[in-house]
């Protein structure tokens, strides 16, 4: 993680970085606000240059019609380019249970696949794994003698995956930036296997959530100076994928998928969250992410990125949980490159979550009101002040430590009330 | 940080003091008045403060908040200057305030708010506050002071004009602490990891004091020093500044 910081900061330095910033944060927030109108012409643009559009509502939707474009074409297996918005869609799982194989051909997520495990990170899915930890994992799977190696097991995926490709029925991509004024698609990536998975089969499906639409090709100018710089710190991935629609002879579908983010885009104070472009910047300067790992979330979006979208988008049940895993430090704040106040989204998902009653129960709200009269007369403050010196006394020497008290007391010594309150030495001053 | 206008000499400036300094480190306090009352400021202290809401706002009891930010205003109301030793609590006031309620009388009075190192560099023009301080010295910002309010500048200015001390960068310096109010104690486990960290990092630069200009944060590390038997002080940047 502070490798792929160390190096975000030194690519920042060749370009006018907060102006980029800025003017990125703009432009999303402009289609983010048009999003209904800028959909409809991306649509428009790439069916006129024979690409097929399947609007799907629920992740479920997304991939039954995936699964049915397969089906329609007699694929029996699917190779993929990286995508979170496939793992929304539980897409693997749906494939195998039609039995259709899926290929993960991105080197991070065919290794995590072969785990049996989930990605980690949204642009490093198998983060949370060492090269030894991969080495034994292609001894056990693959049978290759074990090496650690990470050029020689580049290689051994290489030669695994290189002839699936030639065999999948469909190839799937996601897809970075879609472009209404052109009816295009722009996906980034540096191994190839997102080109390859999308040109070798005869047919090519992107799935992408309804946020990815951008208005115009020139807006790609501020984008892509952003997008590598803040994933990897690269001043550009290796390769920028422009789909012009499908070649001939062959079928380019697009899924547009919702899966929640309307829920996102229905609220101006969250509608921000959209504006993300998946670099994992925020992810990497975290200190809660670097110390509990990506699986910690349970969720597909890990890190304040996904502590922020996965209440309304994905998953209510994380909304009295996620939003409170933070310190509010701003890291994130400050590396995300499309300037989403990610601390404000998470605190205002705390306001949410207390007055549903989906966290700050019982002993909490009761404390919660305690402290709150005692902050609103000097006279409930000064018998607060009391009772606190007390309990901090009795908290040192009893045996018995609940909740909170034993949570300080673990690693950390009780601070001591001072003898006399500034109020009470200010009292007294001459 | 942008400031209205400049500090009149005889504007009398109110000190705000946290609750949690008012009980656990009064001297902290008395430090920002004996330091004030050096370079010419008349401070006052409104007797019904108590607290800026700020552990409220970030547990997500915004109306409980909001009451505790109204008295905040009501207290502070006539002063044109607010000094608090605490830079989360500025902070709180600064940008809490107006995310609450971003009309209320709360709101407006937020930019009347600074922390100490800021009012004496920005507000006061004041970079050497005659201080004397002989002892090697490593300075952690607050999460709040470095990224709201953009104070470590502030604070280093301050410290590098303090004679015969000798100031140690001290390493990931931009990385949490780990206290996080309720956080300390909802996610206990990582809150002590980070400031395990924190300890690590301090205690490597061989330094006798940690100097920070937040108070909230030296409750976690303090407590954590004092656990490991670190031979290493916690003191804030105004009881270094009030030492002649």
């Amino acid at each position: 993680m502070q490798r792929s910081l160390d190096h975000k900061h030194a690519a920042q330095t060749d370009v006018p970085w907060e102006a980029l910033r800025s003017q990125a944060h703009a432009l999303k927030a402009d289609a983010i606000a048009h999003l209904d109108e800028l959909l409809e012409q991306f649509e428009r643009r790439f069916v006129e240059r024979g690409g097929e559009v399947v609007w799907a509502r629920t992740a479920a939707e997304a991939a039954e019609a995936f699964v049915g474009i397969c089906r329609a074409h007699g694929a029996s297996s699917v190779v993929k380019g990286k995508s979170m918005v496939s793992e929304e869609l539980r897409l693997n799982e749906e494939l195998a249970a039609a039995g259709i194989e899926p290929v993960e051909t991105d080197l991070g997520e065919f290794i995590v696949q072969l785990a049996g495990d989930k990605p980690s990170h949204v642009i490093a899915p198998a983060a949370h794994l060492s090269r030894q930890d991969v080495g034994h994992l292609f001894t056990s799977k693959l049978g290759l003698e074990y090496t650690d190696d990470p050029r020689a097991l580049s290689l051994a995926a290489r030669a695994h995956l290189r002839a699936r490709y030639l065999r999948a029925g469909v190839g799937m991509t996601g897809v970075n930036f879609a472009i209404a004024e052109t009816g295009t698609f722009v996906v980034v990536e540096n191994e190839g296997n997102g080109g390859l998975s999308a040109a070798a089969p005869p047919v090519h499906v992107a799935v992408m959530g309804i946020e990815k639409v951008i208005r115009r090709t020139a807006d790609l100018n501020v984008f892509l100076q952003l997008l590598a710089r803040s994933g990897t710190g690269q001043k550009i991935t290796t390769y920028t994928h422009h789909f012009l629609g499908p070649e001939k002879g062959k079928r380019q579908y697009c899924i547009i998928v919702d899966a929640g983010r309307t829920a996102l885009l229905a609220d101006p104070e969250t509608r921000e969250a959209l504006y993300c472009i998946r670099c994992g910047a925020c992810m990497n300067v975290c200190p809660v992410y670097r110390r509990a790992g990506g699986a910690a979330y349970g969720s597909v979006y890990p890190g304040p990125i996904g502590a922020v979208v996965t209440p309304k988008m994905v998953d209510p049940a994380a909304a009295g949980v996620l939003p409170f895993a933070s310190t509010l430090c701003g890291a994130c704040k400050d590396e995300c490159p499309v300037k989403i106040d990610l601390p404000l989204q998470l605190v205002r998902l705390r306001r949410a979550s207390v007055s549903a009653g989906t966290s700050g129960r019982g002993l909490e709200r009761r404390a919660m009101g305690a402290f709150v009269r005692a902050m609103t007369s000097v006279r409930a403050y000064e018998r607060a002040v009391k009772w606190l010196r007390a309990a901090v006394a009795i908290g040192k020497r009893s045996p018995w430590k609940p909740g909170p008290l034993g949570a300080w007391m673990r690693g950390r010594a009780l601070p001591a009330p001072a003898r006399q309150t500034f109020r009470e030495w200010w009292s007294m001053r001459p | 940080m942008t400031v209205s206008r400049g500090y009149r000499r005889g504007e009398p400036v109110a000190l705000f003091v946290p609750c949690f300094v008012d009980v656990f480190n009064p001297e902290v306090a008395r430090a920002v008045v004996t330091v004030l009352e050096r370079v010419g400021v008349s401070v006052e202290y409104p007797p019904g403060q108590t607290c800026c809401g700020q552990p409220a706002y970030n547990a997500g009891y915004w109306p409980l908040a909001a009451a505790i930010a109204q008295r905040f205003e009501q207290v502070f109301h006539d002063y044109p200057w607010i000094v608090t030793p605490s830079g989360s609590c500025a902070a709180m006031a600064r940008a809490g305030f107006a995310h609450i309620d971003p009309s209320s009388s709360a709101a407006s009075i937020g930019a009347r708010v600074y922390d100490f190192a800021s009012f004496l560099t920005d507000v006061l023009g004041v970079g050497d506050v005659g201080a004397r301080f002989p002892h090697r010295v490593t300075f952690h910002e607050g999460c709040h002071a470095r990224r709201e309010l953009r104070a470590v500048d502030a604070s280093l200015k301050l410290l590098g004009a303090v004679r015969d001390l000798t100031l140690v960068d001290l390493p990931m310096a931009e990385e949490c602490c780990g206290f996080g109010g309720s956080f300390s104690v909802s996610f206990d486990a990582l809150s002590t990891s980070m400031g395990d960290a924190k300890c690590v990092n301090a205690m490597s630069t061989g330094a006798e004091f940690l100097v920070s200009g937040d108070p909230s944060c030296m409750l976690h590390i303090d407590g954590m020093l004092r656990e490991r038997q670190a031979p290493l002080t916690t003191l804030h940047l105004a009881e270094v500044l009030a030492e002649t």
